[in-house]
C-alpha cells in the first residue's frame, strides 16, 4: 500500500490534532503524548466532521456504585454533532465498539533520509534529511 | 501540513443529495439586545431593566444542561456568535449543502411565549416575529416562517395570528409544549380558531417552560430523560386535544408536533380507542374514535426519530402512522442535527421518500 507523506513530525505536537488528505480522503491525526493516531474524518454514525470533535478522558463506573474512574485524558474524541464517542487509539466507538467504528489508519514518525526512496507520496511536501515526518498508509 | 482544520463549513461535493424541505429550522438572535430595535420603546426598557422570567421557578436557564455548548452541533458556530445567528453561515452550512427547498423556521429562542409577564410575552412575540421577515424570509425565500405567539395569553395569542394572516412569510402558529395546562383546554381555544381562521397548522415544538416537571411523575435527574421525556409530555397534550374535543370544535385544525420523537404516536391512539370505546359517555362530545382524530389531524417531524432494534421495525411504526403524516426535519443548528442522507434507519421506496423528504411538507405549508 503507498505511504503518504503528511508533513514534519515536530509541527504537530502533544495534544494537537490535524486534518490531512490521504488517497482523496480526510484522515485526522492526533499526537497523544509523542504516539500517533489516524481516523477517517467521517463519522460512521451520520457523518459528522470528527476533526471539528472535542477529546475528552474515558469516565466509568468503579467496582462499588458511587464509585468513578477517570483515566485516558485527551484519548477520546466526541462527535461535533450528536456526540458519539470513540477510542482515538482504536476508531472504535465507546457505545457499540464492534458495530460503530471508525477507520483507523497507522501513522509511523520516518526520517526523512528514508523518504527519498521508497513507496511514499508526498505531492505538496517538501522533504529534507534532518527532520522527521509523519507517514499515513492508505 | 497539507491541510488546515476547516474554519468555515464545507460540504461534500462527491455525494448526489436530493433536493428536500426541513421542518424544524432554529435561527437565533446573535445577541439578546439584537431583539430591542423590534421592540416598542416601553418593551426595550423593560428588558434592559427586568428582563424575561420564564414561567419556571428559580432559575433564569433551561431546566437541563445541553448534550452539546448552546444544544448545537459544535461545527454550527458562525465566526459572528451564536449558532443559527448568522444567515449565510446557515446558507452554506445548511441550507445549500444540503438542498433545503423549503426551510422551516422555528424561533424556540427566547421562548416569548413561556414570558410570565404577559404584555411583554405578546410584545417580544411580535418583535421576533418582525425579526423573522426582516433578518431571515426576506432575505432567503426558501425560508418560512412560524408565527411566535404569547400562548399563555388565548386573546393575545389569536391577535397575533389574525395580524400576521396572509403574509406570506408566515406558515404555520408555532407552540411549546410545556405550557400552564394541557394544550387542549379552553384559554388555549382561541388560538386554534384564530389558526383555523387563518388557515394556518398549529407547531408544536418540544421545550419550554410550563413551570412543571418534564415527566408525569417529578423532576427527573438527567438531560437524558428529558430528551426521552417529550415524548410523554406530547401525549399528554395530544390527549388534551382530543379529548377536549379540539378537532371536533376547530375541524380545521392541523397540529404538528416538532422533535417529539414519533413511535409513541401508535401505541397511544390503540390505547385511547380501547378506554374510549368503554368511556364514552364521558365524553360525549367526541363523534369519533381518538384515533381517528389523530389520523385526520395530526402530522409529526422526525427528528430526533426512533432507531429500533431491528431495523425493518421501522417500516411498521411508518405503516401505523402513515407516511404521509411524516415531515422530514434537522433541527439545524442544534447538536442532535439529522442528516438527510443518513437519518432514516431503512431504505424507503421512492415515493415514500419523495413524501418524506419533500411532498407531505409542501402540501402542508402549501408550498406545492
Amino acid at each position: 500500500m503507498p505511504k503518504y507523506v503528511i508533513g514534519p513530525a515536530a509541527d504537530l505536537q502533544p495534544g494537537q490534532r490535524l486534518i490531512a488528505e490521504v488517497a482523496g480522503r480526510k484522515v485526522v491525526i492526533f499526537n497523544l503524548g509523542g504516539e500517533f493516531f489516524g481516523l477517517f474524518n467521517r463519522c460512521p454514525h451520520q457523518g459528522g466532521d470528527l476533526c471539528m470533535g472535542r477529546t475528552t478522558g474515558l469516565v466509568e463506573a468503579g467496582p462499588e456504585p458511587g464509585q468513578y474512574s477517570y483515566s485516558r485524558r485527551g484519548e477520546i474524541l466526541r462527535c461535533p454533532w450528536h456526540g458519539w464517542e470513540f477510542d482515538i487509539r482504536t476508531g472504535k466507538s465507546r457505545a457499540e465498539p464492534d458495530r460503530v467504528r471508525t477507520k483507523r489508519y497507522e501513522v509511523e514518525v520516518r526520517p526523512g533520509k528514508d523518504l527519498f526512496d521508497g513507496p511514499y507520496q508526498a505531492e505538496s511536501v517538501p522533504v529534507v534529511i534532518e527532520k522527521d515526518y509523519l507517514v499515513v498508509e492508505a | 501540513m497539507n491541510v488546515e482544520l476547516p474554519t468555515r463549513p464545507k460540504s461534500d461535493s462527491s455525494i448526489v443529495r436530493p433536493i428536500i424541505a426541513d421542518c424544524d429550522i432554529h435561527p437565533c438572535l446573535a445577541n439578546p439586545a439584537d431583539i430591542l430595535p423590534y421592540l416598542p420603546k416601553r418593551w426595550q426598557e423593560h428588558a434592559m431593566t427586568y428582563g424575561m422570567l420564564p414561567r419556571h421557578g428559580y432559575q433564569s436557564g433551561p431546566a437541563y444542561p445541553k448534550g452539546q455548548p448552546d444544544a448545537a452541533r459544535l461545527d454550527s458556530w458562525p465566526p459572528s456568535g451564536r449558532p443559527g445567528s448568522d444567515l449565510s453561515f446557515m446558507q452554506a452550512q445548511h441550507l445549500d449543502a444540503n438542498k433545503v427547498e423549503l426551510g422551516i423556521m422555528t424561533v424556540i429562542a427566547p421562548a416569548a411565549g413561556a414570558a410570565q409577564n404577559l404584555d411583554y410575552s405578546a410584545a417580544l412575540a411580535r418583535a421576533l416575529n418582525e425579526w423573522q421577515v426582516a433578518e431571515w424570509t426576506s432575505k432567503d425565500a426558501r425560508l418560512k416562517a412560524s408565527i411566535v405567539v404569547p400562548y399563555e395569553d388565548g386573546a393575545a395569542a389569536a391577535a397575533e395570528i389574525d395580524h400576521w394572516a396572509g403574509h406570506e412569510a408566515f406558515v404555520q402558529v408555532l407552540l411549546l409544549s410545556r405550557t400552564a395546562e394541557p394544550l387542549g383546554q379552553r384559554r388555549y381555544w382561541p388560538i386554534y380558531e384564530a389558526a383555523q381562521r387563518a388557515k394556518l397548522p398549529i407547531g408544536v415544538h418540544a421545550f419550554g417552560y410550563g413551570g412543571y416537571p418534564v415527566t408525569a411523575g417529578g423532576w427527573p435527574s438527567y438531560y437524558i430523560e428529558e430528551m426521552v421525556g417529550h415524548s410523554q409530555c406530547c401525549q399528554a397534550l395530544l390527549t388534551s386535544m382530543v379529548i377536549e374535543g379540539v378537532f371536533e370544535r376547530y375541524p380545521g385544525t392541523r397540529m404538528v408536533l416538532i422533535e417529539a420523537g414519533l413511535a409513541w404516536l401508535p401505541s397511544l391512539s390503540w390505547r385511547l380507542d380501547k378506554h374510549w370505546s368503554r368511556l364514552r359517555s364521558e365524553t360525549p362530545h367526541l363523534r369519533r374514535a381518538p384515533s381517528e382524530y389523530i389520523r385526520g389531524h395530526v402530522w409529526l417531524t422526525t427528528q430526533p426519530m426512533e432507531e429500533p432494534e431491528k431495523r425493518k421495525h421501522f417500516h411498521d411504526i411508518v405503516e401505523w402512522i402513515g407516511i404521509d403524516r411524516l415531515l422530514f426535519a434537522t433541527d439545524y443548528p442544534h447538536w442532535d442535527f439529522d442528516d438527510p442522507l443518513w437519518a432514516v434507519p431503512v431504505k424507503l421506496d421512492d415515493a415514500a421518500r419523495r413524501a418524506l423528504f419533500l411532498d407531505n411538507a409542501k402540501a402542508l405549508y402549501g408550498r406545492s
